[in-house]
């Protein structure tokens, strides 16, 4: 086991630029995601760590060690690929002893290790079987012990959940992670699913167009979001234009149309700096939708619904609001409302961050 | 209802009618006419008696010259298919692993020669090896020889004209096969520890069996029933069972004797056919795609 480097790691395919200055830190043990949209990099990454695509420019150590020039086959790592990859013409014994017998171990040792593996993914006895004859999720819970039975350094998911139905996808996530704090391997987890990293991650790195947006853990990342882009990819916000009214020194006034001025906390509005205007990012569901004329908690403004979407549990609004619309989404509480109500929306202070104008 | 399920049950022979029919009247029913034929005797050139002898029979048993030629034809058909697989393997993998955007171009050129006759195309190689050819030109132009090399009219020159005219079918075989592999098993391999011809061994290898194996199957059916080849590129001893069936219709006019031979490489070819699909278990593999 150890944990991953990136030093000032680049990667080019012709005259296109993948990835650029990556300096990322994946500590021992810990469960790390690259989380961001399809052709972000973060797949280049996990190939380049895996010893699949060679960086153009940087170093990459594991353990303190650079791999660059290690080939693939020495370099100890699990990969879980999406498509899970087993053999097809390989029982389910033989798919995870494979790496096994590159590494001396055969006979008993390796049935033992093989049933222990199966153990872990909790599918013992399926042995004797082909890859063909089990499900999807059984498939992957199969690649994943013939990943971890050679106790690799570092365990690479490449979107390992992607490929399984909805209810399925959040059953592995818990016990995927369940596995890898039990068996405290250093996990790096790419995936474009939001919710995914965040019900898994130790830490997540948001990127985008081959660069890192944020690093930080999951509630920092989705309740402090460094940019717009990382604002608007970890669920939906509202950004809003707003000018500074005035200051003091816990708290920023900011002009926010319809709604007048709303004093945010100074830790709130860190990058802001010394500018007079700003963009203030507000979540869906942290704006409250209130009837009409209801004197809720907060700063409160006027609007009407102009669709609703109805999701059981809770319901997204699009509210218009003067010429601004609002994403709202709330329990439901009672009834849902409807299309055309004159509604009031409220802002707690504490749910806004701030960020600079150009940000 | 019943009637609705009566016709479901019917649907499978209609749809297998045509075939079915094809093979009735243009392999079965053309080749119980031979086997009817290879009774009759031969009185003279060109002419035959009704009859039902065994004399055909009896010579094809007790003449070493057919013996000779049906180990001859087994041997080379076994070299020629044991060297398409080699040669018709690394092309195979090259076009179906190539990150080469216009990959149908590749195969176009494999398909290219099939627009030539495959007689035009066989002659050519007189062109190149023959004594005033463009090898033993280049050879002599360049002073490493000082007389031409005889290098056509043998057995090397039947081999490399098979190789010529069967490789495409070995190459589309295999590639077929390889393109359906999962791109991700190699790599998958490799980072459990295997080296490149190590993950090529266990994994792509075994899964391209299917099409190896048919391309095989193809190329030997296809040079044990050849005779044109030998005939243009061999010499006096390089020929083939199909030669000798040639030689008996064409040259010797002895119908009967070319019926009996005929019948015989049909059921040599065919029962290789059924040995092969048996030994390769050809329907074993396919039990890991279900």
């Amino acid at each position: 086991m150890a944990g991953v480097e990136l030093k000032n790691v680049e990667k080019s395919f012709g005259a296109v630029t993948a990835v650029k200055g990556l300096d990322i830190t994946f500590e021992e043990g810990s469960f790390t995601t690259l989380l961001g949209p399809s052709g972000c990099g973060k797949t280049t990454i996990l190939r380049m760590v895996a010893g699949l695509e060679a960086p153009t420019a940087g170093d990459i150590l594991v353990g303190g060690t650079r791999i660059n020039d290690v080939p693939i086959h020495k370099r100890n790592l699990g990969l879980v690929f999406q498509n899970y990859a087993l053999f097809p013409h390989r029982t389910i014994g033989q798919n995870i002893a494979f790496g096994l017998k590159y590494r001396g171990v055969s006979g008993s040792d390796a049935a033992a290790k093989v049933k222990a593996a199966l153990d872990i993914v909790r599918l013992p006895g399926v042995e004797d079987r082909y890859p063909a004859q089990l499900s999807g999720g059984q498939q992957q819970r199969i690649a994943l012990a013939r990943a971890i039975v050679i106790e690799p350094d570092v365990l690479l998911l490449d979107e390992p959940l992607s490929a399984l139905d909805a209810n399925l996808r959040e059953e592995m996530r818990v016990e995927l992670k369940a596995i890898q704090h039990r068996i405290g391997v250093t996990s790096i987890f790419v995936t474009h699913d939001q919710s995914e990293a965040l019900a898994m991650s130790d830490k997540i790195i948001v990127m985008s167009a081959g660069k890192v947006q944020q690093v930080g853990a999951p509630e920092e990342v989705y309740n402090s979001p460094a940019n717009e882009f990382v604002a608007n990819f970890l669920g939906a916000s509202n950004i809003l234009d707003v000018r500074v009214a005035g200051s003091d020194r816990d708290a920023i006034g900011l002009e926010v149309p319809h709604f007048g001025v709303i004093s945010v906390p100074r830790a709130r509005a860190a990058g802001l700096g010394d500018a007079k205007s700003g963009r203030l990012v507000i979540r869906a569901e942290k704006l409250k939708l209130l009837p009409a004329g209801d004197a809720g908690a907060g700063v409160l403004a006027q609007g009407v619904v102009r669709a609703v979407d109805y999701q059981g549990q809770i319901a997204r609004y699009f509210v218009q609001v003067g010429d601004m619309e609002l994403q709202i989404m709330n329990m439901i509480d009672g009834r849902p409302f409807s299309a055309g109500d004159a509604t009031t929306v409220a802002i707690d202070p504490r749910d806004c961050s701030v960020l600079p104008a150009d940000g | 209802m019943a009637d609705a399920d009566a016709a479901l049950d019917r649907r499978p022979w209609f749809l297998l009618a045509p075939a079915l029919l094809a093979i009735a009247f243009l392999v079965i029913v053309p080749m119980s006419f031979i086997l009817v034929y290879s009774f009759y005797e031969n009185v003279d050139l060109a002419v035959d008696k009704v009859a039902f002898q065994f004399s055909n029979w009896q010579a094809l048993f007790h003449d070493s010259y057919y013996r000779v030629a049906i180990w001859k034809t087994l041997r080379l058909s076994v070299i020629v298919t044991m060297l398409a697989a080699v040669l018709g393997y690394i092309p195979a993998y090259f076009i179906a692993m190539t990150t080469f955007r216009h990959r149908w171009l590749l195969l176009l050129l494999l398909i290219l020669p099939f627009w030539v006759s495959f007689i035009i195309r066989t002659m050519s190689w007189i062109h190149i090896l023959g004594n005033e050819g463009a090898l033993n030109g280049i050879l002599m132009w360049l002073g490493l020889i000082q007389a031409p090399l005889q290098m056509m009219y043998q057995e090397g020159t039947v081999i490399i004209g098979f190789l010529h005219v069967f490789l495409p079918y070995m190459i589309l075989n295999v590639y077929v096969s390889l393109e359906g592999i999962d791109r991700n098993l190699e790599p998958a391999a490799r980072t459990l520890g295997a080296t490149p011809w190590q993950a090529f061994r266990e994994v792509t290898l075994p899964l391209s069996m299917p099409g190896l194996a048919a391309g095989c199957l193809l190329v030997f059916v296809l040079t044990g029933g050849s005779y044109v080849t030998p005939l243009i590129l061999g010499g006096p001893r390089d020929f083939l069972f199909g030669n000798l069936i040639h030689d008996a219709v064409v040259s010797e006019l002895n119908w009967p004797m070319g019926a009996t031979l005929s019948f015989t490489l049909l059921v040599l070819l065919g029962l290789v056919v059924v040995a092969y699909s048996r030994v390769m278990g050809l329907n074993q593999l396919s039990k890991a795609f279900r």
